[in-house]
């Protein structure tokens, strides 16, 4: 197995200002409320309040800031059961979240989907989907349809580095390339499927990057804890998108700070590992990159506070928050609202 | 009025909803300069283009992936499954994907499309593409479950299926494809959850579907003149939505009920419906309800063995007579 060293590239310290302070600040709080939600989430689920299970997505901030700053209004997330995140950094509120994870009324799907399935159609989220690999090809018809309408948008589909080794994920990689489709992949490779290091079940060292060729496409791995790699990254299969030019995969390179799932401490990590990863936390690193670039101690504490404030309220907002109304057991099973399956 | 057979009106079907509508889009396996392996798509390729009549790789995940992502934008895909056996190589999508998202998103996904396939035996294919699956897709909720057994209901359901906003599976019946019918002129656009009665009587109901419909027919008319006895057969049609009040209103009248599936025994779609008999007509029924079914066995390839299995109009006949006499 390879170390840590081998597949975490080395941080760039060049100071190229393509960015721009605007999408900077923003890649910064949507980093730090991706960690605040991620980390109340927990202690609400220690309290018994969030319910069922969660996959949280601490340490990985960094990949959902990134490509989500990058995106365009009308662009389109399809997400995995890890999805919170990728659910915030398009805006939607914390309240939405938190909400859906604590079984409110006020949660995103009134406490129908839960964790696994955060859903908002309105801010491009287009779903969050639990069966491994499901939604690759979903995303391709999303794309198929900005394609044949002459749309702009793109389809951009999140998935664990555990889903490079399902049919689905071929069979999109294939489909997608075929028919240049304008979908971007990533591949968040947090080092383990679920209990399994990734590197222990697949026959190539990068799960994602090293299947590219098959599909005709480049080979990109990125630096997935530094926020402003990933954002180049994105911004650059986007314009490939929007340009007709096709798909691309994209591998990020980052770790999960927390187990699998709510029921795994990650007892299988070696001593040390957590800490190395940590040493290069994204939001650390984010919080150097912004003094680099001459923003101010205050201007990040501000947005630390502020960020704060807001998932403080929006915790007391859910727990006073009653439960889902009964009479939506049965609406939204067919397009007429109802469940009637005879006459 | 024209006569056409089960196949021509798939594509008539096709491209009137294709014509009416520059969102219906289809795509599936060989379907497009290949016309399908079945014919059944013949002409559409050179009649709507590459772009709306795509061919795909053999990735039953990603054509139904795709169909179902381009629903959710806005499109109206049309997606072939050659063989409804293939369903088991996509079946996530059928029972996870398609029929939940609406419900788990609160109503935020729509997913309005329709999965055509190959479905049923009598064509010598051995026990991998010959399946009835019909039960595999009913028991999901969120679908809705088709299975046309003439020319005219190819295409008065397939539009209706079309234009319906929920996730349509469209069974065709491989052994119906080369049976013809009379097919008036112009569009036609049927309903979605109503069963027909395609043969009235007084002495007992059968129920059937797709290419058990013609069989319960002749079963029904060798009934008639063999022992007097007069049935009503009903094509059920729609598996979902379903139209019990038709089928309970006949047995209100028969007070017999018979079910004809080609689906093997258990938990085939007709236990459904003698459930919901012995539920809400049991008063009206003068004996057991009795279910006509392949047997609980994988389909054989061999000619006689296929022909054992399936419900066959002499075995239809004799069941349906046995009982009324018992």
């Amino acid at each position: 197995m390879s170390t840590i060293e081998d597949r975490a590239p080395a941080a760039k310290t060049t100071l190229n200002d393509d960015i721009g302070e605007d999408k900077r600040l923003a890649m910064y709080r949507t980093q730090v409320v991706i960690r605040e939600a991620e980390q109340r989430a927990y202690d609400l689920f220690l309290q018994n309040l969030v319910k069922g299970t969660s996959h949280l997505s601490l340490g990985q901030e960094a990949v959902a800031a990134g490509f989500a700053v990058a995106m365009q209004p009308d662009d389109l997330s399809f997400c995995t059961y890890r999805g919170h995140a990728h659910t915030l950094a398009r805006g939607v509120p914390v309240t939405k979240v938190l909400g859906e994870l604590m079984q409110r009324d006020i949660g995103l799907m009134r406490g129908k989907g839960g964790s696994m399935h955060l859903t908002s159609v309105d801010h491009g989220v287009m779903g969050s989907y639990a069966i491994i690999g499901a939604h690759l090809p979903i995303a391709c018809g999303a794309a198929w349809r900005a394609q044949y309408k002459g749309q702009k948008d793109v389809s951009i589909c999140f998935f664990g580095d555990g889903t490079t080794n399902i049919g689905a994920f071929h069979e999109a990689l294939n489909f997608a390339a075929v028919w240049k489709l304008p979908v971007v992949f990533v591949c968040e490779n947090n080092l383990y499927m679920e209990y399994t290091p990734i590197g222990d079940v697949t026959a190539v060292p990068h799960p994602a990057a090293d299947r590219a060729a098959s599909y005709g496409l480049p080979r990109i791995i990125v630096d997935g804890n530094d926020a402003d790699e990933v954002y180049r990254a994105a911004r650059s299969a986007y314009d490939k998108a929007r340009a007709g030019d096709g798909p691309s995969l994209i591998e990020c390179m980052t770790y999960r700070y927390s187990g699998h799932s709510r029921a795994d401490p990650a007892k299988y990590r070696p001593e040390g590992e957590l800490e190395k990863w940590k040493e290069r936390d994204p939001i650390k690193i984010y919080r150097e990159r912004l003094k680099q670039f001459g923003i101010g101690e205050d201007a990040i504490l501000r947005i630390d506070s502020e960020v704060k404030r807001e998932v403080d309220e929006a915790t007391e907002e859910c727990k006073a928050a009653p439960p889902p109304a009964l009479d939506i057991l049965t609406t939204d099973v067919y397009a007429d609202g109802g469940f009637a399956w005879r006459n | 009025m024209a006569e056409l057979t089960y196949r021509d009106a798939v594509i008539r079907g096709i491209a009137q909803e294709m014509s009416r509508d520059p969102d219906v889009v289809f795509i599936g396996e060989d379907i497009g300069k290949a016309g399908g392996v079945f014919k059944a798509t013949v002409g559409l390729y050179d009649q709507f283009g590459p772009l709306r009549v795509r061919d795909t790789p053999i990735s039953e995940q990603a054509i139904l992936g795709a169909a179902m992502g381009a629903a959710m934008t806005g499109l109206k895909p049309i997606a072939e499954i050659m063989f409804s056996d293939f369903f088991a190589v996509c079946f996530d999508y059928i029972a996870n994907e398609f029929p939940k998202s609406r419900y788990m998103s609160n109503g935020q996904v729509k997913c309005p499309l329709v999965v055509r396939t190959g479905n049923g035996g009598g064509a010598r294919f051995g026990a991998q593409h010959s399946q009835s699956v019909e039960n595999w897709c009913m028991m999901i909720p969120g679908l809705k479950v088709v299975a046309p057994s003439s020319p005219t209901d190819v295409i008065g359901l397939l539009a209706a299926a079309v234009r319906d906003p929920d996730p349509v599976i469209f069974l065709e019946h491989k052994s119906l494809y080369a049976t013809k019918g009379e097919v008036r002129d112009g569009e036609i656009v049927d309903t979605l959850g109503t069963a027909k009665i395609v043969r009235p009587g007084k002495d007992a109901t059968i129920l059937a579907l797709a290419l058990m419909v013609p069989r319960a027919v002749a079963a029904a008319e060798k009934l008639k003149s063999e022992h007097g006895i007069d049935c009503e057969v009903i094509d059920v049609r729609s598996l979902v939505p379903l139209d019990t009040q038709t089928i309970l209103g006949s047995v209100a009248r028969t007070h017999r009920l018979f079910t004809v599936e080609e689906n093997p025994r258990l938990c085939g779609w007709g236990a459904e419906l003698v459930s919901i008999a012995a539920d809400e007509a049991f008063y009206d029924l003068d004996g057991p309800p009795v279910r006509i079914t392949t047997p609980h066995i994988p389909l054989p390839a061999a000619d006689i063995l296929e022909d054992l299995a399936l419900p066959s109009v002499d075995r239809i006949a004799e069941r349906v007579q046995r009982s009324l006499n018992s």
